[in-house]
C-alpha cells in the first residue's frame, strides 16, 4: 500500500506534462478523430450545470488509483479569498448545483463556512465525501449532523461491498470505517426513504479493468450492505478508472498499461461521448484556476480562453458555450457506459 | 508459430466470418443472446461461463470471462467457488464411473 503522494515521492509522474506525454505517445488511435468519426467535430459545452470545487489536495486517505494524487502530506488548500470571489460569481447565476470535491473538502478548514454561504444563496451542495474522515478525528465527528442541517447531498466512493477489495484500493481498515460512517450517516436519515436526505455511492473498479452495469451493480450493493451491516443509499455511481496519475503508476507498474488502454479505446461508445460531463459542468481548482473537467485539471489542461481561465475572470457566457479541451485520458469518459462523476451516461 | 495458444488472438475471435460470415453472424448473435440479462442475471451468466471455461479448459475464455466476471462485480471468493464447481463435476464424472468399474469387476470376479 503506498503511504506517500507521487508529488512527495518526487516522481516524475506526478508531472502533469509527463503524463499527458506518455498518454499522447502510446496509440496513433486518437481521441479526436474517435470523436469526428462519431459526428462530434469539437466538444463543445451545452450548459454550465455543475459547478464542481475541488477544495484542496489534502486528505486522510492515500488511495492506490487516486487521480488528485491527494493525501495527508499533500497542503495545497483553497483560501477563503478564492472561495469568497466565487460566491461572489455564482450569485445570480443559473447554475443551482455545487460538487465540493478534493482531497478530502472537508479538511479545508473554511470547508463548514462555505458550505453555508452556498446554501444561502440556495445552491444544491453536493459533497465527495470519502467516508472516513468523519471517523479520523474527533472534530469531524460531527460531518452527518453538519451535512443534515444544510441539506448536503453525500456522494461516497466504496470500491466494494467487501473488505479485502476495498481496503486493497483505499488502505487498510478502510472499510470498516466506511461502514460505521454509513451507518452514522443512515442513523441521521440519510439514504432512507421520505428524508430528502440524498446518500450516494461510487463504485470504481479494483483493477484493471472496466465498471459493469450501473443498476446492476447497485442492486448487488444493496441486497449486501443491507444483509451484512443493515446499511441503505439512495444511488450507486459506476465511474470508470482514469488513467492519470496514481491510477497510470498502479497501470505501469503492474504492466497493465498498454491492456488497460486498449480496452478503453477499444470500447469508445458514441452515445457516452455525446453525454460526457464536462458538457455540463466546469471544475474549478483549489488555486482558482477553471478547467474542464475534475481530470483535466490534474492534467493541468486549463479552459481553452486563457484570459478567461481564473475564477476572478469568471465569464459564464463563454463557459457556457466554450470548446472543451480533449487529450487521449477523455477515453476514459467514453468506454463503455461511459463515465461521469454522476456515474454511467450511455 | 511459438505456440499453438496466443493471447493476442482472443481478440481476433471476429475475425472467423472471414472463411464464413453466415455461420459467423448466427453464433455471434447467439452468443450475445444467450449473455444477455434474462432468468438469470449477465452477473450469474458470467460465473457459469467462467466455471465452464475452466471445464473446457479453453484458455482464451479463462481470460475473457475472469476479466468478465470482476466487470460484473462478481467477488474473488464467487469466482473461485464457481472454478470449484467445474472441478467437482469433471472430478465426479471420473468418480462416477467407478462404478461401471465395480460392476465390471463384480461380473467377472468370484
Amino acid at each position: 500500500m503506498l503511504v506517500k503522494s507521487l508529488k512527495f515521492r518526487d516522481s516524475l509522474l506526478s508531472v502533469a506534462e509527463e503524463q499527458v506525454s506518455i498518454l499522447s505517445n502510446y496509440s496513433d488511435r486518437d481521441f479526436s478523430s474517435y470523436l469526428k468519426n462519431s459526428g462530434i467535430e469539437k466538444l463543445t459545452s451545452r450548459k454550465v450545470e455543475i459547478f464542481q470545487v475541488n477544495l484542496g489536495k489534502m486528505c486522510n486517505q492515500t488511495c492506490r488509483h487516486c487521480h488528485v494524487d491527494a493525501g495527508p502530506d499533500r497542503k495545497e488548500i483553497m483560501t477563503r479569498q478564492t472561495m469568497e470571489t466565487i460566491l461572489e460569481k455564482l450569485s445570480g447565476t443559473g447554475i443551482r448545483t455545487a460538487d465540493l470535491t478534493g482531497g478530502a473538502p472537508e479538511m479545508n478548514p473554511d470547508f463548514k463556512w462555505f458550505v453555508k454561504e452556498l446554501r444561502l444563496l440556495g445552491i444544491h451542495v453536493m459533497v465527495r465525501c470519502n467516508l472516513t474522515i468523519i471517523l479520523a478525528n474527533p472534530k469531524y465527528n460531527d460531518l452527518p449532523d453538519f451535512f443534515k442541517e444544510n441539506n448536503v447531498e453525500v456522494v461516497s466512493s466504496l470500491p466494494y461491498y467487501q473488505k479485502s477489495n476495498t481496503d486493497r484500493q483505499r488502505g487498510e481498515g478502510v472499510f470498516e470505517s466506511s461502514v460505521k460512517a454509513l451507518q452514522m450517516l443512515n442513523q441521521k436519515g440519510y439514504g432512507r426513504d421520505g428524508t430528502g436526505l440524498l446518500l450516494n455511492l461510487v463504485y470504481n473498479p479494483s483493477g484493471a479493468f472496466l465498471p459493469g452495469s450501473q443498476a446492476s451493480l447497485e442492486r448487488d450493493f444493496k441486497k449486501e450492505l443491507s444483509e451484512k451491516y443493515g446499511i441503505v443509499f439512495n444511488s450507486l455511481f459506476t465511474i470508470t478508472n482514469m488513467p492519470i496519475s496514481r491510477f497510470l503508476e498502479y497501470l505501469i507498474d503492474s504492466g497493465n498499461y498498454e491492456y488497460y488502454m486498449d480496452k478503453l479505446i477499444d470500447s469508445f461508445n458514441a452515445s457516452a461521448a455525446k453525454n460526457v460531463m464536462c458538457t455540463n459542468t466546469i471544475s474549478v481548482g483549489w488555486d482558482g484556476y477553471i478547467y474542464d473537467c475534475d481530470f483535466n485539471q490534474m492534467l493541468e489542461m486549463k479552459v481553452m480562453d486563457e484570459s478567461r481561465e481564473h475564477i476572478r475572470d469568471f465569464d459564464l457566457e463563454y463557459l457556457d458555450s466554450r470548446e472543451i479541451a480533449v487529450g487521449q485520458h477523455c477515453f476514459g469518459c467514453t468506454a463503455g457506459s461511459g463515465s461521469s462523476c454522476g456515474g454511467a451516461v450511455a | 508459430m511459438d505456440n499453438y495458444y496466443q493471447s493476442k488472438d482472443l481478440k481476433k475471435f471476429g475475425e472467423v466470418e472471414e472463411f464464413n460470415k453466415d455461420l459467423a453472424k448466427k453464433f455471434f448473435d447467439y452468443y450475445g443472446a444467450v449473455f444477455a440479462e434474462g432468468a438469470l442475471t449477465e452477473r450469474e451468466k458470467s460465473l457459469i461461463a467462467l466455471a465452464v471455461a475452466h471445464a473446457v479448459q479453453c484458455p482464451y475464455c479463462i481470460d475473457a470471462y475472469s476479466h468478465d466476471a470482476l466487470e460484473k462485480g462478481c467477488s474473488e471468493e464467487q469466482m473461485m467457488e464457481a472454478v470449484h464447481v467445474a472441478s467437482a463435476i469433471r472430478g465426479g464424472a471420473s468418480l462416477v464411473h467407478g462404478v461401471q468399474m465395480m460392476n465390471h469387476v463384480k461380473k467377472v470376479s468370484m
